[in-house]
């Protein structure tokens, strides 16, 4: 965040402090302390064998996969995204604005659904793909489907939000100068794109990371095969397994911070470039 | 101004396809899924399906506690975004920050961190507990869920508008004379108040979308304390897909035309700004 | 290269912005566009640089039609208004683009590179980046990268738009001296009739989307071609009047008229440095106010029956002399341009 000119030199009133501090409290402050707390208390022998047994290894794998996987397809579709969507012209361009935005509105409860009732047995293309052996509900496809839906909109809007910013004269001043399409695009345009692309990356990491309800209904949390890290949580939960539920929150945890860190270093960066 | 830069090329034409066909096959099939089993046995069945019991009180839960944290949020939220950009403080920055948090730390973790808090294990669940107060399984946590996912939304819609706000206009009004409250009245709301509303409505959308934390934290306990999406989330287990899809229609339809109108108002707030 | 654009047109929508505009410009001239903003200057820059396709017209450069050749191809080099440095490449980089993208030889690139540097006096900011530059420093690097390449045309779209008053005469002057050591055909647009009239040696006034008139600064001056042309150079009074006598009458004031016949009606179009005040107890005017305006003095006065008039003397002229406001004077204008009333 920018420091800002306006902001004025007097303390807060004591009125708005307790205000805001109580509001943040509650709803902020209380819940990360107590997974702090709580992980304390139990011990980090106790979180260290949650982490590393095998059932949690493998969410853990399964977890990291599906990121690296939304992340290298999602810098691609970024990458298409921002060059049709800010800069091309033709009808419906808008529309399609908006509808990379569409999955932040979505639960991702109903897109599990959405999905399930295309690809499930008795779904629209689920008998026809289970011909050639194709299974993409209760398995590993269903995970990357799930994971794809719900990261859609970082990179991409990272991207078009700073091609359009940028605007097309650096572009033009290229070709005046000899350059082909192609070069172009990779000296040119993509070196422009490189920190709304790093600032995606990191976004749709934490959020593949972070997903839960559309991998829980799409991979159906199946022990010993798609159990994600966050499905694995709930399951111990349910177990009582308090070792691998919290040792899994914290490590997942601990990666968002780390991401969103990251993230906000970004910004600022590209905010003193500019 | 249309470039002759990047005249409709065959490659330009390949990508543009490239765009809308992942967008289609992503976005555009999972919500037709969902409309066409939503609806397919007709009106009828789709409206006994949403007014169902157990469905109904799902969705008047989901929808209250939706509406009750996007109030609490656009008021605190609102005094947290003035307080962040009116004045200077030791840990501003740090503060800032973490409002952003909860926008990476995957929902099923936030669900644990509240169990932990507020579990009847806690110290203090165990108080409340003792005074009569249920918290968790009850209502209450799930607002207290739905604040800790939903707390960046009003901050930051608010303070990039509340930053950019001049404030000689303040000072004029207050060389004119007028009182604090008519220069807020005045003034500063008609600046802050879209993106107040906009902060909202964007609330509301992902509070009814919530799941992760809420299945941890509630109890889903039918008629009581069972949300729409944890609802929908059980009808799918139990393989009633398309009663479920009658309400996830409806529920998505809801978020869509919510965060649409969201979109319009904080257009609206920048260009009266502007 | 010599520039010959026939009929060229340019609409967005509904919107004409270029209308059938014809201009040549020979080789080794340095031209000016001029005109008020948004009367299609730039979108006729663009379309002879290929960046804006024009719906009708041709283009010519050095006696070759470009009209379907890409702008690639063209060989121009063009200075944007916002200069459009690749803001994650170095000065150097910048400057060495256009010679990258054609392949020619690491070494003979460099040595063009460290050349134009020094002809544009950047030595020394070779790994900057354009961040870290003045606004008068970033369009001598925008210079420096179109003239890297050696293209046979120069366009610069509003080149000094973007700096202060001062550096943008220092800039203009320069790029003056640059254009006479170079073998290059530019074309300049700018807003600023000063600096049009001061740097190019023919002047294009451009509004409208049309071309009003073009030819040397001085011809522009004395010659306007029309109403607009009179009023739109320098600062000029303008009256409705009908001619007797090869004379109109303003007022009390005769204003010498030719080429009109007895009755019809004019319109006078009077620059504000064509007139001379003089003191005069029964005189056809009023001053009203003086403003001194560092070396010039601007009188506003009224002519009884026509309306306000005002002149700009230098700061000691004798024609000020026992001028003061409420006084009456005397008007003698030594030249007036008459047009055919509307």
């Amino acid at each position: 965040m920018p420091d800002l000119a306006a902001s004025s030199k007097r303390p807060p009133p004591w009125a708005l402090r307790i205000l805001v501090l109580t509001y943040l409290t509650i709803f902020l402050f209380a819940p990360l302390l107590a997974l702090g707390v709580e992980s304390f208390r139990e011990g980090a022998l106790s979180l260290w064998q949650g982490i590393t047994e095998p059932e949690s290894l493998l969410a853990l794998r399964n977890s990291f996969l599906l990121a690296a996987i939304a992340v290298v397809l999602n810098v691609l579709f970024g990458i298409a995204a921002g060059l049709v969507i800010a800069r091309q012209r033709f009808w419906g361009r808008a529309l399609l604005d908006g509808l990379i935005e569409v999955p932040l509105a979505l639960s991702p409860v109903m897109v599990g659904l959405a999905f399930i009732l295309i690809f499930g047995r008795t779904g629209w293309l689920g008998p026809w793909l289970s011909q050639f052996g194709v299974r993409v509900i209760f398995s590993f496809p269903g995970l990357i489907i799930a994971t794809l839906f719900v990261t859609v909109p970082f990179t991409a809007r990272e991207v078009i939000h700073v091609l359009s910013e940028i605007g097309e004269e650096e572009e033009m001043a290229a070709t005046t100068l000899g350059a082909s399409r192609w070069q172009t695009f990779w000296h040119v345009t993509l070196p422009n794109m490189r920190g709304a692309l790093s600032c995606g990356i990191s976004l749709t990491a934490a959020r593949a990371l972070g997903e839960f309800g559309a991998v829980l209904i799409m991979g159906g949390a199946i022990t010993g095969s798609t159990h994600t890290a966050t499905t694995w949580i709930f399951t111990a939960v349910d177990e009582r397994n308090n070792g691998a539920a919290l040792g899994l929150s914290l490590v997942l945890g601990l990666c968002s911070v780390a991401l969103l860190l990251l993230v906000e270093k970004l910004r600022a960066r590209a905010h003193e470039r500019r | 101004m249309r470039p002759a830069l990047t005249p409709t090329s065959r490659w330009s034409l390949l990508l543009r396809g490239a765009v809308i066909a992942w967008m289609l096959l992503l976005v555009v099939l999972p919500l037709v899924a969902l409309a066409i089993h939503g609806l397919r046995s007709g009106v009828p069945f789709f409206w006994a399906a949403i007014t169902e019991p157990q469905a109904k009180d799902a969705v008047a839960l989901t929808l209250w506690t939706a509406l009750l944290i996007s109030l609490i949020n656009a008021v605190l939220g609102t005094a947290t975004a003035w307080l962040i950009t009116r004045y200077r403080f030791r840990g501003r920055r740090l503060l800032a920050t973490l409002i952003d948090l909860p926008l990476a730390i995957p929902t099923l973790v936030t669900g644990i961190m509240l169990v932990v808090l507020f579990g009847p294990m806690s110290p203090l669940g165990a108080w409340f507990e003792g005074h009569g107060i249920y918290v968790a399984f009850h209502s209450p946590i799930i607002v207290l869920a739905l604040g800790f996912v939903t707390l960046p939304f009003s901050v930051r819609m608010v303070q990039p508008v509340l930053a950019d706000m001049d404030r000689a206009e303040e000072e004029a009004a207050a060389s004119l004379g007028a009182s604090r409250l008519v220069t807020f009245l005045r003034i500063i709301w008609p600046s802050i108040g879209p993106a107040v509303l906009g902060g909202a409505l964007q609330t509301f959308a992902r509070a009814m979308a919530e799941f992760g934390s809420i299945v941890v934290v509630s109890g889903n306990v039918p008629h009581e304390t069972l949300t729409a999406p944890v609802y929908i989330y059980g009808q799918v287990e139990s393989g009633d897909s398309h009663g479920a899809a009658a309400v996830a229609l409806a529920l998505v339809t809801l978020s869509l035309l919510v965060t649409l109108f969201s979109k319009l108002m904080v257009r609206w707030g920048v260009r009266r700004h502007a | 290269m010599g520039i010959v654009v026939e009929h060229l047109c340019k609409r967005f929508g509904d919107f004409v912005a270029v209308d059938d505009v014809s201009l040549r410009v020979e080789r080794g001239q340095l031209a000016a566009m001029l005109g008020p903003s948004g009367g299609g200057k730039s979108t006729i820059l663009r379309m002879i640089a290929g960046l804006e396709k024009a719906d009708s017209g041709t283009v010519e450069l050095g006696g070759a039609r470009v009209d379907h050749m890409h702008t690639r191809d063209r060989q121009v080099g063009f200075v944007f208004q916002h200069y459009a440095l690749f803001r994650h490449m170095t000065v150097e980089k910048n400057v060495g683009f256009g010679l990258s993208v054609r392949k020619v030889p690491e070494d003979e690139k460099r040595a063009r590179v460290n050349e134009m540097l020094k002809l544009m006096n950047l030595t020394g900011f070779e790994k900057r980046y354009p961040d870290q530059l003045s606004g008068g420093q970033r369009q001598r690097v925008a210079l420096a990268r179109a003239l890297a390449p050696r293209p046979r045309l120069l366009l610069l779209d509003e080149p000094f738009g973007a700096v202060d008053a001062k550096v943008r005469e220092e800039l203009g002057r320069w790029l003056r001296n640059l254009h006479d050591e170079l073998d290059v055909t530019s074309i300049f647009v700018t807003h600023d009739q000063e600096e049009a009239f001061s740097l190019a040696d023919k002047v294009m006034v451009i509004a409208k989307g049309r071309l009003e008139q073009s030819g040397q600064p001085v011809d522009i001056l004395d010659q306007p071609a029309t109403e607009f042309m009179a009023r739109f150079v320098g600062d000029a009074n303008v009256f409705d009047s009908v001619v007797r006598d090869g004379v109109a009458l303003v007022g009390r004031v005769a204003v010498p008229v030719r080429g009109f016949e007895d009755g019809s009606a004019v319109r006078l179009v009077i620059r504000s440095y064509d007139l001379k005040f003089f003191k005069q107890e029964d005189g056809p005017a009023i001053v009203h106010r003086m403003l001194y305006l560092g070396d010039r003095v601007k009188v506003d006065a009224s002519i009884e029956g026509a309306g306000p008039i005002f002149a700009q003397f230098p700061r000691r002229s004798s024609l000020l002399r026992g001028i003061e406001p409420g006084c009456r004077i005397g008007i003698e204008v030594t030249l007036a341009r008459a047009f055919a009333k509307p």
